[in-house]
């Protein structure tokens, strides 16, 4: 299994001088099992690139939605492999308390906010997701799971039989902690994180600003570092990156984390390009 | 241990803030969680506690109504919000953990998650709910 980040930023997209290295698409993983399988975590602006580089390759794309904000599905119109009649297209993600994936997502892909309607794409096929859940896909094993973000929010756990990749883009695993991190079993995310090869875990903010954000659904970068260390993860990659956070900004912040932090794991800034859970 | 599902994780996060006595079980009667003013009710803390099985539930809070009478177990708020997945309301005498019998009122409701979960209950509690 390989793993690509081609979408690295949070909330909005944000290219420019500033953004070139870290990246300024927001959320798209590529996927690419060991046995063809092509699977895509979230849909954001990232994941045009990616439709422009699998054009005319795979017969069958998956598409797994950790959530349906604007960030995290705003790059689907946008998807090429969508408009491709040869290609198949599997969309997962969560239904609502009370809505059903198809008609969350026909939210957007309808007018005014997209010209072309949900039912107009010739070879998509919608699978909600009602965690705790299990399927396969190729030689893939996944595990989805509610996480701590505001609506409803799914975190993956991807097995690939030599290499466990968790997905947690979004996630306030903090939130309402009296202290942080609580026991394992009390924190959100552990299970689908527990002694993975490779986290992708969020880490939005510095802690002075998550003061003014707590309950917007994000971690602190100590958040990801202190959730990675009880889940005892192997390598932690920080992702969901601030708009407004630069490439010398992050630098900053990851030099000074090696300095002031003994980990027990690899942390590797997420950039975009970055290939990790290389088999 | 395995993680609890995320609703109960912020049901308990949110109990931790209230100064309103709080327990929450899951769904097999399993008490996994009481918050520090019902540590004053019970007469226990919790971290001395733990979580408390289902079967020992009735051997550690004997349970009668306000008048001394039996109460039947099924009728208890939190048995009704587990059993038949409906919030219930009643006021009864306890005796916790201390030996000490106290008038409380409760109210639970169930947890129900998305997909039909049955994920456990919540059960709040007054003191001397006439005094």
């Amino acid at each position: 299994m390989k793993a690509t980040l081609w979408g690295t930023r949070g909330s909005l997209a944000s290219g420019g001088p500033d953004t070139v290295r870290y990246g300024g698409d927001t959320a798209a993983v590529e996927v690419r099992g060991a046995t063809g399988e092509v699977v895509i975590l979230d849909a954001g602006s990232g994941i045009r690139p990616i439709g422009v580089q699998l054009a005319g390759s795979p017969a069958r794309i998956d598409i797994l939605l950790t959530h349906l904000h604007m960030d995290h599905i705003q790059g689907l119109g946008f998807f090429a492999p969508l408009f491709d009649p040869s290609v198949e297209v599997h969309i997962w993600g969560p239904g609502s308390t009370t809505i059903g994936l198809h008609e969350r997502l026909t939210r957007y892909l309808s007018p005014p906010l997209f010209p072309v309607m949900l039912r107009d794409l010739p070879g998509v096929t919608l699978h909600e997701i009602r965690p705790p859940a299990s399927f396969t896909l190729g030689g893939l094993s996944v595990r989805a799971d509610l996480i701590t973000h505001p609506g409803p929010t799914l975190g993956f756990r991807i097995d690939s039989s030599e290499c466990v990749l968790a997905y947690l883009p979004d996630h306030e695993p903090a939130l309402g902690a009296v202290v942080f991190p609580d026991a394992p079993e009390w924190t959100s995310g552990c299970d689908l994180a527990r002694g993975a090869d490779v986290l992708i875990h969020d880490a939005q903010y510095t802690g002075e600003e998550y003061q003014s954000r707590v309950g917007w659904g994000h971690s602190t970068f100590e958040h990801a570092l202190a959730f990675a260390r009880l889940s005892r993860v192997k390598k932690l990659v920080t992702f969901h990156h601030d708009p407004g956070h630069s490439d010398e900004m992050l630098d900053r912040v990851m030099t000074e984390i090696r300095k002031s932090h003994e980990l027990e794991f690899e942390l590797v800034p997420g950039r975009v390009g970055l290939t990790v859970c290389v088999d | 241990m395995a993680q609890q599902p995320v609703e109960l994780i912020l049901l308990k996060q949110w109990a931790g803030y209230l100064t309103l006595p709080v327990w929450l079980m899951d769904g097999r009667g399993n008490l996994l969680y009481y918050n520090e003013p019902a540590e004053g009710l019970l007469g226990v803390r919790f971290e001395e506690a733990g979580e408390i099985h289902a079967d020992q539930l009735a051997e550690y809070f004997q349970t009668t109504a306000v008048d001394g009478a039996p109460f039947p177990n099924e009728k208890l708020p939190v048995v009704v919000a587990l059993q038949q997945r409906i919030p219930n309301h009643a006021t009864v005498r306890v005796m916790g953990f201390d030996g000490v019998w106290r008038t409380l009122a409760v109210t639970a409701f169930p947890v129900e998650g998305q997909g039909a979960r049955h994920l456990g209950a919540v059960a709040m509690f007054w003191e001397n709910p006439d005094s």
